[in-house]
């Protein structure tokens, strides 16, 4: 049997206004929301029945989980998962591997490098790590911690806490009393140092949502993308009542169950707005550090989990990565998502988050309209290929320059200036000539 | 009265307007002190203290209250002119103004007497602590305030302004082409396209500007990081005027609030705080009506809007003290408002008995809010953006909701929108004045709130940029007639004032610079 490998072609379809045989791109997508109305307008993309064959899936965690083993995926297949991207996204394991990287530049570098690495706050996983956990406790006398569950999302069973009194009466409880219901087992949480001074603005504590996309681990291929946003929390921030988890905790989720939730209010603002904001208050320098020192975060995170993660060729992953600012204009790793919410919260958050999404399309490039040489797809910038990306093109003339700034613009230019012209860039490859398919 | 006399006038009103004040006796201060320096001789004591001043910054401090002065000075008039001929030398419009202060007062009244609501009391001790200990956080408070109303909206004022008429002027119901299409029916100078084009010549498409040639695309070398470094030394040499010289092509993001408060003169001294605290007690002890005006206010714009409702708290930290600011009732010089007068219970109506309500003078109206609300990007602490708020709406803000014949004026600002549009975009006037939608009806909001909430935060303070390096709000009615030509093709197409309304319901994707560079140096005359 002759199997019809790429796209299946449709031997009736004869694209007569160009001159070729039309492409279909067969693809699977459990979700409903964003996802679903950009894969639907994608010129060219089918979707197909559960047991049907597909050349790209946008599955969740579970599928992933399920089924990812026992399925055999022809060369040019795209899923949006790397099979153990735990290894980032869960709590406990990211600072596994942070912890682990740091110690291994420690040693082969230098403590210059280190200081690099110090981006997250103490985390330990409880309770293998509770010994090391109360020795740092007791080092900082009426610091606040946070308690995180691991694998949980939308800011479901945290709590704060400065008392170590407080962990032993939530463990003879047992679990909080959500989690009882499912079942989690106490083993799976981490106490997290909290930051007790975050940047302000007008007394509302906010944190970042950037998103970075990798198509490779090894070698490294990230792209980061310039719009994110900033999520406020609705209350004043205050140190004195630990109980509001309203207050303290800004994913949007949580905000929406607060009692004086105003959906009309938009507790975002896009990135552009922050950035100017910031630049205002504090003179560019300041800010551009500040960017740069996140861009730090994003490729020294990515390159703790390298060795790690089993870099399938036909997995990509789009990370939600979450920030902290605090007031000395430090930015910190609370953690990275999997399964960056794609829910929109208003028209605006919705645009955004189709242009993103389409974007991330236009990168995987499952069209194969790309050459490989771009350095920026849509909103996406390439951040990192193997080695550092930069703005300024290697060349004669640069060469020897010790002046390169690195290829990022999160927050600069707003994505919507950066529209990805399918028709105007390059020539739309045959999908059956780029991968040499015959039928 | 010849130039020199008049020259001898303003310097006389200047020097008497800065005899006693904080930075007079600064300068005396320093001046006795400098004796003690070696290089002062008595010889040439006279040069030697000049010299010191200057090299200290001194002068240039003086230069900056002297420019700051000139920007508030009445016109040079005859010396025999009654006070209200200087605030507003047409008749017709003082009285129009009168009446329609007199209207605004009464429903103010009344409203106090409908909810018995009393216009100011004084506030119970524990009351005044818990106000104290909210200061912070004034947002966190639901008081109900269902019952107020805005005292006036906007399309309230601009039917005001529409049954303007000059006694003296005879303007004929016919329709013709010679005839003026749009609401505003008063025959005042507004200066066309060629005048705007020297007027603002900065502007032109030869200069650099921030706005076009910072863009993403334009690489720095070009213009950008030269402009900034210029930007710095303005800065560092402390020099009003040339900041608002500067800040014609724009000012870039890092030194905006810099280059603001050099160009207003707003230097946050100690005094400035202490004024600042003044006003804040004042707000402590007693509560006014105009107070939950402002919260409305507040809540209704600032807190719903995307941009702004993370600085809901500062808005009322400004506006309760602006209302009691009585230092705000020395513009009324040259406003052609005046103050409102209340008077107290129990006495009998005289002069004598009547208070200025509220003590600014100023009765807020629906949207004032979004006066201070741009300004909480640039400025973190409270009497820092107190004084530039004030400044600005005393020079400024005041003129976009008062009658008068000023050329910064909401009068003629509307009336040369609509002489703009009618003379480059007659076809599109009137069409849009056939389907029955005038296009003032539409861009009066914009302009009477200095597109404040309309256009997306950066855009918006590059406008306001030119609003102070101009000393004029002439560019507001300029990137009207622009919006209003930007889209015009789909103008063109619309059949009533709802789909009319619906094309220009979203400004916030608009790039300023550009609109008003191409209507000013590209459109055809």
């Amino acid at each position: 049997t002759s199997k019809t490998h790429g796209a299946s072609v449709n031997k009736g379809l004869y694209d007569y206004d160009r001159g070729e045989d039309r492409i279909f791109i067969r693809y699977k997508c459990c979700q409903i929301n964003t996802i679903q109305d950009v894969l639907r307008q994608r010129p060219g993309w089918v979707e197909v029945k559960d047991d049907e064959e597909w050349d790209f899936n946008w599955c969740d965690v579970g599928w992933l989980r399920e089924n990812f083993d026992h399925s055999y995926m022809e060369e040019h297949v795209r899923i949006n998962h790397f099979r153990n991207h735990y290894e980032l996204t869960r709590k406990n394991l990211m600072v596994k591997n942070l912890n682990r990287y740091r110690k291994t530049i420690e040693r082969e570098v230098g403590h210059m490098e280190v200081s690099k690495c110090d981006f997250f706050p103490y985390t330990f996983a409880l309770p293998s790590e509770y010994h090391l956990f109360v020795e740092e406790f007791k080092r900082s006398p009426g610091s606040t911690w946070i308690m995180k569950p691991v694998a949980k999302s939308q800011g479901k069973g945290i709590f704060l806490f400065r008392k170590l009194k407080d962990i032993m009466d939530w463990k003879k409880n047992g679990t909080h009393s959500e989690d009882q219901k499912e079942g989690a087992p106490v083993e799976s949480y981490v106490a997290q140092r909290y930051i007790e001074n975050p940047y302000l603005i007008n007394g509302r504590k906010f944190d970042l949502r950037v998103y970075v996309l990798v198509t490779s681990y090894v070698p490294l291929k990230a792209w980061l993308y310039r719009d994110g946003f900033a999520r406020f929390s609705n209350t004043r921030f205050s140190l004195n009542s630990i109980d509001d988890k309203y207050m303290h905790l800004t994913n949007v989720a949580v905000q929406k169950t607060a009692p004086d939730y105003d959906p009309e209010k938009g507790c975002k603002w896009q990135m552009q707005q922050l950035r100017r904001y910031l630049t205002a208050k504090h003179g560019r320098e300041k800010v551009e550090t500040l960017f740069e020192e996140m861009d730090n975060i994003f490729v020294r995170s990515l390159q703790s989990v390298q060795k790690v993660i089993i870099n399938d060729k036909h997995s990509f992953e789009l990370y939600g990565y979450d920030i902290l600012l605090d007031q000395n204009l430090k930015p910190w790793l609370i953690e990275v998502n999997a399964s960056p919410s794609h829910t929109p919260s208003c028209q605006e958050d919705y645009e955004m988050k189709c242009r993103l999404l389409e974007d991330t399309l236009n990168v995987v490039d499952m069209e194969g309209r790309l050459n490989g040489w771009e350095k920026r797809v849509g909103g996406y910038d390439l951040m990192w290929n193997d080695g550092p990306v930069f703005k300024e093109d290697l060349n004669l003339e640069t060469f020897g320059s010790t002046c390169f700034t690195v290829n990022t613009h999160l927050g600069k230019i707003p994505s919507t200036t950066c529209h990805f012209q399918q028709n105007k860039h390059l020539q739309p490859l045959s999908f059956i000539k780029l991968y040499g398919f015959y039928w | 009265m010849d130039e020199g006399t008049e020259l001898c006038v303003t310097i006389g009103q200047i020097v008497q307007r800065l005899k006693g004040t904080h930075l007079h006796s600064q300068i005396e201060r320093q001046a006795k002190e400098c004796l003690h320096q070696p290089d002062i001789r008595l010889e040439s004591l006279k040069e030697d203290v000049r010299s010191f001043l200057r090299t200290s910054g001194w002068e240039r401090r003086l230069q900056n209250a002297v420019y700051r002065e000139l920007h508030v000075q009445l016109p040079p008039s005859h010396p025999a002119a009654p006070p209200e001929h200087l605030k507003e030398p047409l008749a017709y419009m003082r009285k129009a103004q009168a009446s329609w202060e007199k209207r605004v007062l009464k429903s103010l009244n009344s409203m106090s007497s409908e909810l018995g609501v009393p216009l100011a009391r004084r506030r119970p001790t524990l009351e005044q602590k818990e106000l104290t200990n909210k200061w912070n956080e004034m947002g966190t408070d639901e008081p109900d305030l269902s019952r107020f109303r805005p005292v006036y909206a906007p399309k309230d004022f601009l039917e005001v302004l529409i049954s303007l008429r000059n006694p003296n002027h005879d303007s004929s119901e016919e329709v013709s082409v010679r005839s003026h299409w749009g609401l505003i029916q008063i025959p005042l100078n507004v200066r066309d396209v060629p005048q705007l084009r020297r007027a603002y010549s900065e502007l032109n498409m030869a200069t650099g500007q921030l706005g076009i040639d910072d863009h993403a695309h334009v690489h720095p070398d070009l213009f950008e990081s030269e402009y900034i470094q210029v930007g710095k030394k303005v800065v560092s040499e402390q020099d009003s005027a040339a900041a608002q010289q500067y800040s014609r092509q724009g000012c870039p993001t890092e030194l905006r609030a810099d280059l603001w408060a050099l160009i207003l003169n707003s230097t946050n001294q100690p005094q400035d705080v202490m004024h600042y605290e003044q006003l804040k007690a004042g707000v402590i002890q007693h509560d006014l009506l105009v107070d939950n005006l402002i919260y409305k206010d507040v809540k209704l714009t600032a807190s719903n809007d995307d941009y702004y409702f993370v600085f809901e708290d500062f808005l009322y930290q400004v506006l309760l003290c602006f209302s009691r600011d009585t230092a705000v009732l020395d513009h009324f010089k040259y406003n052609s408002a005046t103050p409102p007068k209340s008077y107290m219970e129990g006495k009998e109506s005289g002069d004598d008995c009547a208070v200025v309500y509220p003590p600014n003078g100023v009765i807020p109206f629906h949207g004032f809010s979004m006066y201070v609300a741009p300004l909480c990007f640039l400025y973190n602490e409270p009497s820092k953006l107190y004084s530039v708020f004030r400044e600005m709406y005393i020079r400024y803000f005041f003129r976009l909701h008062s009658i008068s014949s000023s050329q910064s004026g909401i009068v003629s600002l509307c009336l040369q929108f609509e002489r703009l549009l009618q003379t480059h975009l007659p076809q599109l006037f009137y069409h849009l004045r056939q389907i029955g939608a005038q296009p003032l009806r539409i861009a009066f909001k914009w302009m009477v709130r200095a597109f404040s909430g309309y256009l997306s935060t950066d855009q918006l303070l590059l406008l306001w940029d030119r609003i102070l390096g101009y000393d004029s709000l002439e560019i507001v009615a300029v990137l009207a007639a622009a919006v209003f030509a930007f889209r015009s093709e789909n103008l063109m197409e619309v059949t009533s004032l709802a789909s009319a309304e619906a094309v220009l319901a979203d400004l916030s994707t608009l790039k300023v610079m550009p609109l008003i560079q191409i209507f000013l140096f590209a459109t055809a005359i």
